[in-house]
């Protein structure tokens, strides 16, 4: 009854004791890292119990700064939008915004209440985010690994760069950029759709949806998967890559049998990176276009014979009666 | 407490009871729940009115309960059916003193409609509401901004009955009288003042929107919708670009709508939809939002309606600014109140869910001498 067991999703079993620090073959690295590392079991419950070091670097010290200088730009305008009022910030929080300049002004410099902080924010924002990019391959290349993740976060950085930087370029008006804000930034994206004529018509616009959900079934496939043959090794990815066991061997065979086709054990993990990364890049291009080469998707669609045309009989004589719907007929 | 055999033998039996206990109690839960969604039905059983053709998804559905309950105010509604004139009687104007606007009609009409007036706007004060409390003899003086007021609203009910018919008569005659918008309150629910700029230390969009407001209907979409769509005639709702590909510059180039005009004309339609108690499709086909082939004949009502509105606005509510005492007037600007969509309709596809409140009045109907049948 009490035999631990080894599981996945809630790691039962914490390791907690001398902190691990790190491979410091040159005796120079631990400098970098910073932080006392601690454990926490709530923490253990989800993965590794050990909380830092943290490696910083200048990459981490800038992108830190710079971020939270956006965050408090942003943070005290909202502040100043209420009269500095407390209260009111934490009622209208959700609804508060630092809006992208006024459209008159183009691309030029507005006044600081119309958009002119919105610009500056955005730079600290721009410079955080890419030196954070920087941090990435930085790091990755000193473990002398492959820079996936700093690739793969590129792409998300493509979309942001497009609806912040590229397209207000080319539309020639910063005020196409979205308003940084927990429920405008959902108007400015609904507005963005209905203003172009509807954004499902964008072919790109459903190339990212479909990659999208794609990256939802597969993962949740190759989690599936991996837990399911846990119990013959099968969490032991690397292993079961460079010498196939019986848990690869399952795993496959299930999936063959269950739809004729199945993934590698290495080639699993392309699709996942390459599902996750398309859905940012076609989106971004999807909204790189709006705009710019496309003003009306619907029409567009039509022009190119993928959104059909009504033979305009709506029949409206079939349709229920305003008086049958409130029960007044009969 | 308990007996020992039984302390004892649960000491030797050591079993978990919270496992079943917690299976038993969702499976038993479920049963229950089950029955009575069997027995009593469904709480929130809707019913749809189809809008559109069949496969789009356009219907308004509405709670099965709410339909089952009329407008209350249907029920208070005072009406009394017209006096037909025989020729030859005196007319109010010739009766009574600085009879302006309904001088045409013969005494018993003129008192029936003072009457029902009182019923539909004042029926705590009575007459004394416009005419204050004095001899009959001295009803004729202009006094009181009430009646100042009332008499310029007569004037706009007759207006909006007789040359605004495609949008209160378009689907039947209903028409309106002051009861539609008053229902026996002195000043209608849902009438709207400015209060744009919401925010502070801002300026340009950034002021006008963001904040939940009754004129955003608590979004954080424009505040200021009503008072550009609704007040200014040569205001345009459309934001959409009739081809695939229009060059300009949004903000710069003239003609080409921005992302924050659409978010005003979000506001607005969500202050339309809320107003009705309907949703997009009532009017559009949501995947072209502009189409006009794909519009619903509901389309061209509400784009008449908001014509009206502005008209009512501009030329009868606006300028009765300067007549009204300071508690009417707006808290922020001190501005005339202001009608839209939920004045009247106060939430129902049509205002009294389409009863007829013109039918006994041809004296509202008209700007000119009533013309009885």
């Amino acid at each position: 009854m009490a035999i631990r067991e080894y599981q996945n999703i809630f790691t039962q079993v914490q390791v907690q004791g001398a902190p691990e620090w790190g491979m410091d073959d040159s005796g120079q690295m631990k400098r970098e890292r910073v932080g006392k590392p601690g454990f926490s079991s709530l923490v253990g419950w989800i993965g590794n119990a050990q909380l830092g070091p943290i490696y910083l670097g200048s990459f981490g010290v800038i992108s830190l700064a710079t971020g939270l200088l956006w965050f408090n730009i942003v943070g005290l305008n909202m502040l100043a939008q209420v009269g500095w009022s407390i209260p009111e910030f934490i009622r209208q929080l959700f609804w508060l915004a630092l809006e992208p300049p006024s459209p008159e002004y183009g691309l030029s410099m507005p006044p600081l209440n119309e958009g002119g902080w919105y610009i500056i924010a955005s730079f600290f924002l721009l410079v955080s985010v890419l030196s954070w990019w920087a941090r990435s391959y930085q790091l990755a290349a000193e473990h002398k690994m492959g820079k996936h993740v700093a690739w793969a976060f590129a792409s998300a950085i493509w979309l942001f760069l497009v609806l912040g930087l590229f397209r207000p370029v080319l539309m020639g008006s910063w005020s196409e950029a979205v308003p940084y804000g927990i429920f405008p930034h959902l108007d400015w994206t609904t507005a963005f759709s209905i203003r172009y004529g509807n954004l499902y018509y964008n072919p790109f616009h459903c190339l990212s949806i479909v990659f999208l959900y794609g990256s939802v079934l597969l993962f949740c496939m190759h989690g599936a998967t991996i837990l399911a043959v846990t119990r013959f090794g099968g969490d032991r990815e690397l292993e079961q890559i460079a010498d196939r066991g019986t848990a690869t061997e399952r795993a496959a065979l299930f999936w063959r049998w269950t739809m004729g086709f199945n993934a590698t054990m290495e080639g699993i993990h392309r699709w996942a990176i390459w599902f996750a990364m398309l859905t940012p890049i076609t989106g971004g291009i999807g909204i790189l276009l709006t705009g710019t080469v496309v003003d009306n998707w619907f029409i567009w669609a039509q022009e190119h014979n993928f959104a059909p045309l009504y033979d305009g009989s709506f029949g409206y004589g079939d349709y229920t009666s305003y008086e049958a719907f409130i029960g007044k007929e009969n | 407490m308990l007996p020992k055999w039984f302390n004892d033998w649960n000491r030797d039996n050591p079993t978990n009871i919270f496992g079943p206990a917690i299976l038993v109690g969702a499976l038993g839960g479920a049963v229950f729940v089950a029955i009575l969604l069997v027995t009593w039905g469904q709480p929130y059983a809707t019913t749809s009115m189809q809008t559109g053709p069949r496969g789009t998804g356009m219907s308004v559905p509405e709670f099965n309960v709410a339909l089952a309950t009329p407008d209350p105010t249907i029920d208070a509604y005072y009406t009394d059916s017209p006096v037909i004139p025989e020729g030859g009687e005196p007319l109010a104007k010739d009766i009574y003193q600085n009879v302006q606007v309904l001088g045409d009609l013969t005494e018993d009409n003129f008192n029936r409609l003072m009457l029902a007036m009182t019923q539909w706007v004042a029926p705590d004060q009575g007459c004394t509401y416009c005419h204050g409390d004095v001899a009959l003899e001295e009803y004729g003086k202009d006094d009181l901004y009430t009646k100042v007021v009332a008499r310029r609203m007569i004037q706009m009910t007759q207006n909006i009955n007789e040359n605004w018919d495609g949008h209160v008569n378009a689907v039947a005659e209903v028409g309106v009288n002051c009861y539609t918008c008053h229902r026996g309150e002195n000043v209608p629910s849902d009438i709207w003042f400015n209060i744009t700029p919401v925010n502070e230390a801002a300026g340009g969009w950034a002021a006008v929107q963001n904040r939940a407001t009754s004129l955003s209907q608590f979004t954080s979409l424009p505040s200021n919708a009503l008072e550009v769509y609704l007040t200014d005639p040569d205001s345009m709702v459309n934001v959409h670009d009739l081809e695939s590909r229009v060059a300009g510059v949004p903000g710069l180039t003239e003609d080409v709508a921005t992302i924050q005009k659409t978010e005003m004309t979000y506001s607005l339609m969500n202050y339309f939809s809320n107003s009705l108690g309907v949703n997009c499709v009532f009017c559009h086909n949501s995947r072209a939002f502009y189409d006009p082939s794909e519009f619903t004949p509901q389309w061209s009502i509400a784009q008449m309606g908001r014509q009206m509105v502005i008209e009512m606005n501009v030329d009868y509510l606006i300028p009765l600014q300067d007549t009204y005492p300071p508690e009417r007037l707006g808290p922020v600007y001190a501005d005339a109140p202001k009608v839209a969509c939920k004045t009247c309709h106060k939430g129902y596809q049509r205002p009294l869910q389409g009863m007829n409140v013109i039918a006994d009045w041809p004296e509202l109907a008209t700007t000119g001498a009533p013309v009885y049948e």
